[in-house]
């Protein structure tokens, strides 16, 4: 019973198939580390210690009558994005504090047929804006690598989590890089699957074209696990994409030999740290170590990512946010002395600076008479974009760059300054705006901080990546590394 | 000045599905407030809109009704705005590209032209919930049973010249989307609203006049009262040297006059943008080609079939077809009486009379198509004559029974056993020797006038119930002498 943190989740399974012990010994052993090591990092908002014990009686009954699936009392945690019902729903945000959901969110109903057990629910930007996780309502995460640095974010707090193994996986949601960018400042895999590949419903919208509910884990291996029961058609979800799910977990040992992979050259322009690109380095020598070629390519309207993004996703969220308006859920200003009263006060009292400053952004884009020189605009781009990505996957297999430009960067150091914060995505966006799958896993670490190696796939490939990631795994100790203290 | 008033109407019609546009809730109108809005009405965080099909079907149908485009692609779109009874703070709808494109209809005009207006666009949306303003003391409550109810808003063309053709229009679309069954055209309930865009300009100008866009008009009558009055309002004020703003203006029926509700400076800016959340609806042509099969036959074939199949005079034919549930109500009569322009005669007089005395509509009359068509029948095959059938139909209005029942109970089959009349023929004019003397000496010109007053005798101490052919064959018999 001791180092149970440190097992994947096939070993876990395994354990638990064998009787080593049991679903609630382990849901205990890290409700324990949460309680011990998280008030140092402010990863978890909400321990469900209740729902968790009970769910873990649940498995253990599945695995003792022998109808246990890989992820059968896996305790793990999910991003405070995800409906899930009657448990605390708040999505980094005041707005939501008083908010119970009444359902669970399809990926959470999916883990939870798995036999997943919910320990709780992780920090994160509010309602998923930001790259630091300091627009929380309930306060930064800290990196467990330094606290003094950001985990980087939205997916922060899940990020952080997994990094100092507070539990074995967590989920996490992407918009413009909100799984890989915080899974590259931590240290661990993320992956965002391909747009439709994991439903949509019951993971409150910030920007509904781009959004996308991924694993985050602390191996490629135990990605494919979570995937596998995350990813597939929902009928709720007219977004989701009705295809069948790929074995990943089969995929993940498949020979890479011979697989090319195209570098892009505008991931590794000027902006890219020095000792970033060191690990990229060696991260690439080591895939032709494996067999894989790597040939250079280009993505040359990549440089619009950042900007078509930034009018796309706020657009959405201006939207997508109008619910919140402290009618029927969420917060309300006391004593309103009107309809207008109600409305200023409770958004004014309920979301917090960069939520109103995308909000803002997004109805200006939106408005009569600049529709077409923005929104319309950024959606020529968005095609743009694909296109570039259509033809780079007729030449190779995989796309790899740096998952962010830098290490984790210290908290508070970019806070005031929205489009440096912006940039930390510049890497990322280009894939949301394109729908594709993508994942980062961790490369040798730069001066003792985690650097992220980005994978980016083909439509409907994460089998793809997560093998390549697997054997890249297998062959080095990267994803090994583990912050002091934890 | 002579004026010219150019009229476009937008109808919003509810479509009769079982569930809403986006979400498995019921649509059933009455309900107690709140409990058919699922969390997809209610717009709960991280739910998500799924289109029902069956709208899609309505659209088409209605689409070839009017001999419109049918978009082989349309996309949603929000339209954000904020109000209480919005829960998402957008409602879904279609903007620039729409299921249904340019399409017409045909009116008839008083002097019986007929006139075509274009509908310009029809689109598919969702319905907001209801305010509600009264028992809250100084507070709104909300009720979202109609949020997300289904809606297909047909945009007419500024085709119409008078508050007649609006109103000729607007029937028009009524009866097409009854027919179709896409909609049960209840006004009282809300399911076929109208908004007219109302302008007028100098006779023989091109340039439109600033309109004004009327709303709250929940009836044909208030359709056309408050258009005259609008039109007669904006030629006040252009003749007073004023000038009419663009505007929308609220009919009040009480006073029988518009006023303003909001100024074109007022208006939102709604922010229009395809919904992401629904991907662009694209219809094939398999799909097409099924709905088409449905289509159920509409008011010109079935006024032309009631013509040719039951000999109709082209009027009526055009009354009883004028709505589908009088077709309806026709053909079940007909099917159950058996003489079909007998059935009409009775519908159209006795029947549609007797409504109209009591204000009251097809749907709600005490008398059924079947018990109708039942006393038709007893009419049609001589148990009864035609007079004694308005008696007997008072008495159906009255308590509801049936035509045989009254007709039993109140002993009033006809006689039609000749012997039994020839007795009361016998003593009539045993009784009235003076009077039988003078018809057989009067000229025979005068004497079909004069045979009236037996005949009247006859049935006077038939009570009614002889039957009155036999009754004038058997005297005119007799009386030769």
């Amino acid at each position: 019973m001791t180092d149970l943190h440190l097992k994947s989740i096939a070993q876990l399974s395994a354990d638990l198939a064998d009787g080593q012990y049991s679903s609630e010994e382990l849901t205990r052993y890290f409700l324990e580390r949460i309680g011990r090591l998280d008030a140092s990092l402010n990863s978890v908002v909400t321990v469900a210690e209740e729902q968790a014990l009970a769910a873990a009686r649940v498995a253990d009954q599945r695995i003792q009558a022998g109808n246990a699936g890989p992820l059968t009392g896996i305790p793990i945690l999910h991003k405070d994005i995800f409906c899930t019902q009657g448990v605390k729903t708040a999505c980094g945000s005041r707005m939501l504090d008083n908010f119970i959901s009444p359902y669970d969110a399809t990926v959470v109903t999916r883990l939870k047929d798995a036999g997943v057990v919910m320990l709780g629910k992780t920090n994160m930007d509010e309602f998923a804006m930001g790259s630091s996780n300091e627009t929380s309502f309930y306060g930064p995460v800290k990196n467990p690598w330094d606290r003094e640095r950001v985990p980087g974010g939205s997916s922060g707090g899940s990020a952080a989590a997994v990094a100092a193994r507070l539990a074995v996986a967590a989920t996490g949601t992407d918009t413009g890089g909100s799984i890989r960018q915080p899974a590259a400042l931590c240290g661990i895999t993320g992956l965002k699957p391909t747009y439709g590949r994991v439903s949509r419903y019951g993971m409150i919208a910030f920007a509904s074209s781009l959004d996308q509910a991924g694993p985050m884990t602390r191996s490629a291996e135990d990605a494919a696990y979570l995937l596998a029961a995350m990813a597939g058609f929902d009928e709720r979800d007219s977004t989701s994409v009705y295809r069948p799910v790929d074995d990943y977990v089969a995929q993940l040992d498949q020979d890479v030999r011979g697989m090319k992979i195209g570098v892009v050259r505008e991931f590794f322009e000027e902006g890219l740290n020095s000792g970033m690109r060191a690990a990229m380095e060696a991260a690439m020598d080591k895939l032709r170590e494996l067999g894989a070629e790597l040939v250079d390519l280009s993505l040359p309207n990549s440089h619009h990512s950042v900007a078509a993004y930034y009018v796309v996703a706020p657009a959405e969220c201006s939207s997508n946010l109008s619910r919140f308006d402290g009618v029927r859920f969420g917060h309300r200003c006391d004593n309103p002395v009107d309809l207008e009263d109600l409305y200023k006060r409770s958004r004014a009292e309920g979301f917090g600076s960069e939520v109103k400053r995308r909000i803002m952004i997004g109805a200006y884009a939106l408005s009569a008479g600049y529709y077409d020189a923005y929104y319309l605009k950024a959606q020529q781009v968005r095609q743009v974009i694909a296109d570039d990505f259509r033809e780079a996957f007729g030449k190779v297999d995989v796309l790899l760059g740096p998952a962010s430009p830098e290490t984790a960067f210290r908290l508070g150091e970019k806070a005031d300054d929205p489009v440096s914060m912006y940039l930390s995505d510049i890497y990322t966006i280009a894939v949301n705006l394109a729908g594709l799958p993508a994942l980062s896993m961790p490369a040798p670490l730069v001066d003792g901080l985690p650097a992220g190696l980005q994978l980016i796939g083909n439509y409907f490939e994460e089998g793809r990546i997560l093998n390549l990631a697997h054997r890249l795994q297998l062959a080095s100790d990267w994803h090994l590394q583990m912050p002091e203290g934890y | 000045m002579q004026w010219e008033t150019v009229i476009g109407l937008e109808i919003h019609t509810q479509l009769t599905t079982q569930s809403k546009i986006f979400s498995g809730a019921s649509i059933a109108f009455g309900a107690e407030p709140n409990s058919q809005a699922c969390l997809v009405d209610l717009g709960f965080p991280g739910v998500l809109p799924v289109l029902n099909e069956a709208v899609v079907k309505k659209a088409i149908l209605f689409a070839t009704a009017v001999e419109a485009e049918i978009a082989r692609r349309s996309v949603f779109a929000r339209k954000n705005y904020f109000y209480p009874d919005l829960p998402k703070g957008y409602q879904i709808s279609q903007f620039e590209l729409p299921i249904v494109g340019p399409g017409h209809v045909d009116i008839v005009l008083k002097d019986g032209e007929s006139k075509r207006i274009g509908v310009t666009r029809a689109h598919l949306e969702e319905d907001a919930g209801k305010s509600l303003h009264e028992d809250f003391h100084g507070m709104t409550g909300i009720d979202l049973n109609r949020a997300g109810t289904p809606l297909l808003e047909i945009v007419s063309e500024p085709d119409m010249r008078s508050a007649r053709e609006a109103v000729a229009y607007a029937k028009k679309i009524h009866q097409i989307v009854t027919y179709l069954g896409i909609c049960d055209g209840n006004m009282q309930e809300g399911s076929f609203r109208m908004d007219a865009n109302v302008s007028v300009r100098p006779a023989g100008e091109e340039k439109l006049g600033t309109r004004t866009e009327l709303k709250n008009l929940n009836s044909f009558r208030f359709l056309e009262k408050a258009i005259n009055f609008e039109v007669e309002r904006q030629i006040d004020v252009l003749e007073s040297g004023g000038e009419v703003i663009q505007e929308t203006r609220l009919y009040d029926p009480q006073k029988d006059e518009t006023r303003s509700m909001r100024s074109k400076e007022e208006a939102n800016d709604y922010r229009y943008f395809p919904d992401p959340d629904l991907l662009p609806l694209i219809i094939d042509e398999d799909f097409i080609a099924a709905t088409v099969k449905e289509l159920p036959e509409l008011p010109e074939a079935r006024r032309r079939r009631f013509e040719s199949q039951y000999g109709l005079s082209a009027y009526d034919a055009d009354v009883l077809t004028a709505t589908r549930a009088q077709a309806d109500f026709y053909e079940e009569v007909v099917a159950e009486a058996g003489d079909a322009k007998l059935s009409a005669n009775w519908v159209m007089v006795e029947l549609f009379g007797a409504l109209n005395k009591a204000g009251l509509d097809l749907a709600s009359s005490p008398v059924s198509a079947s018990r109708f068509g039942g006393l038709v029948k007893r009419i049609a095959d001589n148990t009864i004559s035609g007079k004694i059938g308005k008696t007997v139909f008072e008495a159906m209005w009255e308590s509801g029974e049936s035509a045989d029942a009254i007709i039993e109970a109140r002993g009033l089959k006809q006689i039609t056993d000749s012997s039994a009349i020839e007795s009361i023929v016998d003593e009539v004019l045993a009784e009235n020797a003076s009077q039988v003397d003078n018809y057989r000496a009067a000229d025979p010109k005068k004497q079909p006038k004069m045979l009236g007053f037996f005949v009247g005798q006859v049935m006077k101490k038939s009570q009614g119930k002889a039957n009155p052919k036999q009754v004038n064959e058997l005297l005119r018999e007799k009386l030769k002498g």
